[in-house]
């Protein structure tokens, strides 16, 4: 094919070229950037508005690019982590509550571009010990759930084992409380408590709202599951669009809690509807591969989904029951995803703009103890979570039901008398 | 002067004429052809619900005796569709009892049907055959139990992967002791127990059982009792393969085969004891289809089954067929259609099966007649790639999702623009194509250069920019269905492609950077689209132009904008825009 090339993208080859040695994956970036700049100078037919701004935010994303010590490989996995501590990370899709864009500039569609060259400012970092985060607007940034793992929004009933225990420091996932340690001498980061914490467990399927790949901190701090949302400088921009929102809304999603107690890396941040696996297949791989005898180390393989309804919502979620180990995760990963409905309660009387939930306010509704978790089991009883053993819970339970406080008064007897039986 | 034959006769020419396509070039011809033609369809398939609203179908053709509707877009399969978005098939079912009392087939694909809507399907068509439900939800065993009841001639029923509300096994046991029509029964997706001798009654008094899939409760030992019954059967779907030893249970499963002279496909194998395999051997060199895809068992013992296979047409298998499997299957299965390759663990970053782009390239090479894929592996290369396309140019289907999004060709590094650029460039009857991996715009202009025949794509994590997006809208010319997610594209391409949807079934677009106001902008110049705004989490009224939407849904319709949607999905109200501005 002929083309004329530009003398720059010349200049901008050859500076790739011996860049290659240094950082392949970075090369490979450029020169699809290179690339897609060829395109855009000499096949364009179309009056592209943005032409030049284009041109100016993939030079830019260069530059961000470079700042970011090499972790700009988009494909390369844990290996090249582990050697940058100092990492920036990047959701892929950039997230509403990376506040720092000023949410009172709303940026008509030709300066998307323009706008989403503050990236920095919206990366979503670790907080880890000696790197500097951003200033993060306090108002726009969500809901503080620091406080949230004090008590849980579903009470449950004490496990007879005592499983299900009320501390929250519980040490299954070390990554989890490891991070929040950390988050809590970093004031500026307040807004990556929990409450940003992005799932995308295909089993949240409404949750697609951001479809975002998960940020996984281990306690290694080891950066694995970020890069599925590798490559996400080509959609950042696309993305960085999406950041103006008039209500701060809690990311509701699933706590992706991929426990692994031995080490990672297994695991991985996973999005939503991502791998393209119909439901009712991972179910079937997950208890088949129960029966086999084959031990493989690693925590319960494939997923078990099954639906969550709340009293008073729109609509089902469906959460991933081998995603977590415990009571306690479960409980605060739906607290996540439905304080959305009651946040939506709250805040819909507000004016458009407007921080409508003061902290205090929603730490009240969650803490009221008006919702109450049940589910259906096996012989199609109602019963209350927290009654058996973590394991025992699993494979009997065949959905979940978040029910306001009232209706769940008659469950507790039948729930003892059959745990009762049981035994 | 004009001579035209009677009605009668073209009614009877017609008869011969099935296809849609072809059925609706005759009903332009003139108005008379229209007239006589509208009243002999027997048939209809709408491809979008809301497309076209029930009443609309019911007037122009009156005397149908076979219905087929889709509902949900292809990405609810993945949870990509929000709960509660729509789909539902009551409105049909209720103007059809109206209609059509003489109806004989329904099938639906992704809808939500009530137990109520099945209750009035048995009791308000009086020769009712066939009902497929294909991964349809919101109905319970109840509304099975009506239909076994009241359909006195039911011939078939399929409940293929839909989501049923199990309240119990005892629905198969209303089937009437006169029902012996039955010929195809699918209930392989039902969790809990079927009342068994409730079914191997109705197996024994159905001599024209053809095809019979069970679920998974089924135990194995029962397996050898049914197929004594149904000798007949041309495919079986088994239940759980496995079984405590017993050694009786081999032999009279063995024989039990042996007798099933006409069986050509077989499915199931839930929970499988490798020790059982051996037991439908004598079955092998006839089967043509053969679904191992819930079979976790390893790459030797499913080598094995497989050479034994030489007629095998469609083959659905996990991963742990391993590279070693399929290159057992290019030696022994020449005659290979479609193949289908599921990942056994799809969330964890290594794979513990050696499953490569090799196994498939084999497979291209030894099976001359390859025309379907879908192939799930994580890595690719753009040789691989591009061997594949110059071996079968024959593909019409073909699916490949790299389980890593973005990821390149594990080789080079290199998107894999060129491999895919192959594949569209060799195969030019390639109808459906799904990518993945690392890929730029530079993909999409390979596809809208040569994809021609395309009519169905299907987009993840690609792209750079508008340009890509535009390059696909501009040049696939056969383009019905398309769905994006998570790519750059935004409002141009869509902008610049206005007509272009009106021509196109569906297009879905999520986590893309679509703005709000081209989608009202959309909406006030396409009068013939619905625009749907699907936004969960934030609120639809106070949305700024520019605010990205979450997920898009445009399809074309002359039923208007629907009523029954959710509130977090917004069809964008054209008289609004005009007046707000």
């Amino acid at each position: 094919m002929n083309r004329k090339i530009h003398p720059l993208q010349t200049l901008l080859f050859l500076f790739l070229h011996h860049t290659a040695l240094l950082a392949r994956p970075i090369f490979i970036f450029y020169q699809s950037v290179s690339a897609s700049l060829i395109l855009f100078s000499t096949h364009l037919q179309i009056d592209w508005q943005s032409k030049n701004s284009g041109y100016l935010m993939s030079s830019r994303l260069l530059g961000v690019e470079g700042d970011g010590q090499g972790n700009a490989s988009l494909l390369s996995m844990e290996s090249r982590f582990q050697e940058n501590p100092g990492l920036t990370e990047r959701n892929y899709l950039g997230l509403s509550d990376c506040s720092s864009v000023d949410s009172s500039t709303v940026s008509s569609i030709s300066e998307v571009n323009k706008n989403s060259l503050n990236l920095r400012a919206t990366e979503l970092r670790l907080g880890l010990p000696g790197s500097q985060s951003p200033e993060r607007d306090p108002e726009s940034s969500l809901t503080s759930f620091d406080n949230l793992d004090e008590k849980p929004l579903f009470p449950m009933l004490p496990s007879k084992d005592g499983l299900c225990s009320s501390s929250p420091k519980i040490v299954v996932s070390g990554n989890k409380r490891v991070f929040s340690d950390t988050v809590d001498s970093y004031s500026e980061i307040k807004g990556l408590s929990e409450g940003n914490w992005m799932f995308g467990a295909s089993g949240a399927e409404s949750d697609a709202s951001k479809s975002l790949g998960q940020v996984k901190f281990s306690s290694n701090s080891n950066v694995n599951g970020m890069i599925s949302s590798g490559g996400q400088i080509m959609t950042i921009k696309g993305t960085a669009s999406k950041m103006p929102q008039e209500r701060p809304h809690p990311i509701c999603g699933t706590n992706l809690n991929n426990v692994n107690s031995s080490n990672p890396p297994a695991a991985k941040a996973q999005l939503v509807g991502w791998p393209p696996v119909r439901s009712f297949r991972k179910n079937i791989l997950a208890t088949s591969s129960k029966n086999s005898d084959e031990v493989d180390g690693k925590p319960g393989p494939g997923a078990l989904f099954v639906k969550v309804s709340m009293d008073g919502a729109p609509y089902l979620r469906k959460v991933d029951l081998r995603g977590y180990a415990t009571y306690q995760e479960l409980s605060s990963a739906l607290e996540k995803m439905f304080t959305c409905f009651t946040i939506g309660q709250c805040g819909s009387q507000g004016a458009p703009g407007k921080e409508s939930l003061s902290e205090s306010k929603l730490r009240d509704l969650l803490h009221s103890s008006e919702y109450v978790l049940t589910y259906e089991d096996k012989d199609g009883d109602w019963m209350l979570v927290g009654d058996v053993p973590w394991d025992m819970f699993i494979s009997s339970c065949k959905r979940l039901k978040i029910m306001k406080g009232a209706d769940a008064i008659g469950l507790a007897p039948r729930a003892m008398e059959k745990s009762k039986n049981r035994k | 002067m004009v001579y035209s034959l009677p009605e009668e006769v073209l009614e009877h020419v017609f008869s011969f004429i099935t296809l849609d396509k072809d059925r609706n070039a005759v009903s332009l011809v003139c108005k008379s052809w229209y007239e006589i033609e509208r009243w002999c369809r027997r048939r209809i398939f709408v491809g979008n619900c809301y497309a076209v609203s029930p009443s609309i179908m019911t007037r122009r053709f009156p005397e149908v005796r076979s219905v087929e509707l889709k509902g949900k877009p292809h990405f609810a399969d993945f949870n990509l569709v929000p709960e509660g978005w729509g789909g539902f098939a009551c409105p049909w079912i209720s103007e059809m009892s109206r209609a059509y009392p003489w109806l004989e087939e329904i099938r639906l694909k992704r809808m939500v049907v009530t137990d109520e809507s099945l209750e009035l399907i048995s009791t308000s068509f009086k020769n009712f055959k066939v009902l497929v439900l294909s991964s349809c939800e919101g109905f319970s065993t109840d509304g099975l139990a009506a239909i076994a009841a009241n359909c006195r001639n039911l011939r078939k029923l399929d409940l293929r992967e839909s989501e049923v509300m199990d309240l119990s096994g005892h629905w198969l046991s209303h089937f009437p002791n006169t029902c012996t029509s039955l010929e195809s029964l699918n209930i392989a997706c039902l969790g809990s127990e079927v009342s068994f001798s409730a079914l191997e009654r109705l197996v024994g008094r159905s001599p024209n059982l053809k095809i019979l899939r069970l679920n998974r409760a089924v135990p194995l030992e029962k397996l050898s009792t049914l197929l004594c019954r149904a000798p007949q059967l041309v495919e079986l779907g088994t239940g759980a393969y496995s079984s405590g030893i017993r050694s009786d249970v081999y032999s009279s499963l063995s024989k039990a085969f042996l007798g099933c002279k006409e069986l050509k496909g077989l499915s199931g194998f839930w929970d499988v004891d490798p020790s059982y395999l051996l037991a439908f051997y004598s079955v092998c060199s006839r089967l043509t289809s053969l679904n191992l895809s819930y079979a976790t068992i390893r790459s030797p013992d499913i080598t094995k089954v497989i050479s034994q296979c030489p007629n095998l047409q469609r083959l659905w298998v996990l991963d742990h067929v391993e590279d070693s499997g399929l290159n057992a299957v290019a030696l022994s299965c020449k005659d290979l259609r479609e193949l289908r390759v599921f990942p056994s663990d799809p969330y964890i970053a290594d794979a513990n099966v050696t499953l490569t782009e090799q196994g498939l390239v084999s497979v291209s090479e030894g099976c001359p007649k390859l025309q379907s894929v879908l192939y799930f592996c994580r890595q690719m290369s753009n040789s691989a790639l591009i061997t594949i396309a110059r071996n079968r140019p024959n593909l019409i289907c073909f699916r490949l999702c790299v389980i890593e999004p973005r990821a390149p060709d594990y080789l080079t590094l290199e998107p894999l623009d060129v491999g895919f650029g192959a594949i569209v460039e060799h195969c030019k009857e390639l109808r459906r194509l799904s990518l993945s991996g690392l890929l730029t715009d530079r993909v999409f202009e390979y596809i809208g250069r040569h994809a021609k025949r395309l009519e169905m794509l299907s987009i993840a994590f690609a792209g750079n920019s508008d340009l890509g997006l535009h390059h696909v809208l501009s040049g696939c010319d056969g383009l019905r269905k398309l769905e994006i997610r998570d790519c750059p594209f935004g409002d141009k391409a869509l902008l610049a492609n206005v007509a272009k949807l009106e021509t196109m079934r569906s297009l879905w677009m999520s986590s893309c950077a679509v703005s709000y106001g081209a989608c009202k902008f959309l909406s006030q110049k396409m009068p013939m689209l619905n625009v749907e705004v699907i936004d969960e989490n934030g609120s639809l009224d106070s949305r700024f132009d520019s605010c990205p939407v979450e997920k898009l849904y445009i399809y074309r319709t002359v039923a208007g904008p629907r009523s029954d949607m959710p509130g977090y999905i917004r069809t964008i109200d054209r008289d609004r825009v005009n007046t707000i501005s």
